[in-house]
């Protein structure tokens, strides 16, 4: 009577990998990596919203406060600024139009006021609406000393290059952790390989093929990193939503829910992108490492 | 089969043809110097259902032998060719699908310990993509026919040296491999175990397999009279 087995658990592992791989430290180590990648990819998106908001806001229009209202002199002005590179067009603010926009501050009655007390505008449009280059501003005030420049567009445009920035360096952080991530896979595997070198041999001897034995590795691997980076993209969740909060009033995003404002599609993407990252790490390893066998 | 080759026109499994091995890498060996040839000119042909002991003192270069057979080597000199296929021209990728027509039984049995005897001697035909009911009725068959029916679920450090033999044997051949090689199979085995795994040999070459079988077991050879190939210091001296 054959003792015939119920069920073969082990039989489908036979690289005995669920012991030999580090089940309890490689999904840490993703996990924790995979949690640096959530916040690099929501602190990019953020800086990505910043920047698109800040660059509408660009108008690519100059305001010039004349020193004072002589006429004579304004035109000289007029004339200077609008032959000044980088200046599509230069117009004075007409007095009815300045009216409109103290308004607000001045109330209703600006009709009684003397033309002399109010300033001498000039609006400049720039040829580029991204920013006010540092050169043009120095043009500016060489052109009619003692002029005030509204310098918003300036600062908006530092900001804008700022935000630009700082997603570059989020995105090159997320890089980073991929790479950090391919390094600790790569020696998981390698350990792997040591642990089990013989059964590897054994079974190249009686006809495995490269793939087979490196699908084995890469299989387990993949399913430590994906569920490593699960558990780390949602223990990352709570303080993605406290960031999105704290940045909500420089995003303008200041309704609805921070959680409605996450990166959803990255974050969904990262447990499975971790695990074909794990998997092309440890199949490129094992790979390299069979050729040495004939 | 491959075009022109000499085993296909012979009908022979194995042709060797002045085939000499040398190990590349001192570091293997541990000794400056060059490093001295493993097997040295060796030609002869195996036919097809045939049944070879393997002889000759220990370091004549069986072991080696068997492992160019098994294609765990290449060779260094000379052409080695198997199913009619020229190893030495032989891409490595092709070389698994020609392993799993080959069994092997080791000296030390080298069974996975981390698997029970019937996962062990199942590998095979995992390899092979055999369907579970299939391998089931084949590694039960097989696990039978070595006299392990009742061990199908103990792992190997729980077995004797002769069980292992045998489990190691039933590896080799569950998959129905058409050259069987084994690397003194008897080694640790007293007479009545040696004379067991004997018989299950001689009942696979009596299927038809041919089978190459390394040993210094005088007392088994004399059961059992076969041709024999003899080696000495590498080469082959005798071969009948």
């Amino acid at each position: 009577m054959v003792d015939a087995p119920t069920s073969l658990p082990r039989g489908r592992d036979p690289l005995g990998l669920r012991h030999a791989l580090a089940d309890r430290l490689l999904p840490a180590l993703v996990g924790a990596m995979a949690m640096l990648a959530a916040l690099a990819l929501t602190a990019a998106e953020g800086a990505g919203v910043l920047a698109s908001r800040w660059r509408g806001e660009l108008t690519g229009i100059v305001t010039v406060q004349m020193p004072d209202t002589d006429p004579a002199r304004a035109a000289a002005a007029l004339a200077s600024l609008a032959a000044l590179p980088g200046v599509a067009s230069a117009r004075p603010i007409a007095p009815e139009r300045l009216a409109a926009l103290l308004t607000p501050w001045l109330g209703p009655n600006m009709a009684g006021l003397p033309e002399q007390l109010l300033p001498s505008l000039i609006e400049l449009r720039l040829t580029t609406s991204s920013s006010v280059p540092e050169a043009l501003a120095a043009q500016l005030a060489a052109a009619v000393p003692g002029a005030a420049v509204e310098w918003q567009g300036l600062w908006l445009g530092r900001l804008v290059a700022l935000s630009d920035n700082l997603r570059r360096i989020a995105l090159s952080v997320l890089l980073l952790v991929a790479g950090v991530a391919v390094a600790v896979v790569v020696v998981a595997v390698q350990a792997g390989i040591a642990a089990r070198r013989d059964s590897i041999a054994i079974l190249h001897g009686i006809g495995a093929t490269d793939g087979a034995i490196a699908g084995r590795f890469a299989g387990r691997i993949a399913w430590l990193a994906g569920t490593g980076a699960l558990a780390g993209t949602l223990l990352a969740l709570p303080l993605l939503v406290g960031l999105v909060g704290l940045a909500a009033p420089l995003t303008g995003a200041v309704q609805g829910a921070p959680w409605a404002r996450l990166p959803w599609l990255g974050l969904v993407v990262l447990p499975p992108g971790a695990a074909l990252l794990g998997w092309s790490a440890a199949q490129a390893t094992l790979r390299l490492w069979l050729q040495r066998l004939p | 089969m491959a075009p022109g080759s000499w085993t296909g026109m012979l009908g022979a499994m194995i042709r060797l043809a002045e085939v000499g091995l040398r190990y590349a890498a001192p570091a293997l060996t541990g000794q400056p110097g060059p490093v001295p040839d493993a097997l040295r000119d060796l030609s002869c042909i195996l036919p097809t259902g045939s049944f070879h002991w393997l002889l000759g003192p220990s370091g004549a270069g069986k072991s080696s032998l068997l492992a160019l057979l098994h294609l765990a080597l290449r060779p260094s000199r000379g052409e080695l060719e198997i199913f009619g296929h020229r190893i030495r021209e032989t891409p490595r990728a092709a070389l698994p699908a020609l392993r799993r027509r080959i069994g092997m039984v080791p000296q030390d049995s080298r069974l996975l310990p981390y698997l029970t005897v019937f996962d062990n001697v199942a590998l095979p035909l995992r390899l092979a993509g055999v369907a579970e009911a299939q391998i089931r009725a084949d590694v039960t068959e097989m696990l039978d026919w070595v006299g392990l029916a009742t061990k199908t679920m103990t792992l190997p450090a729980a077995l004797s040296g002769g069980e292992q033999q045998r489990a190691a044997l039933a590896r080799a051949v569950v998959a129905r491999p058409a050259l069987l090689l084994a690397d003194e199979p008897t080694g640790n085995l007293d007479l009545p175990q040696a004379r067991r795994v004997l018989a299950l040999l001689r009942e696979m070459h009596r299927l038809g397999t041919t089978i190459v079988v390394a040993t210094h077991a005088a007392t088994l050879i004399e059961e059992y009279p076969a041709p024999a190939l003899y080696l000495q210091e590498g080469a082959l001296i005798a071969h009948g």
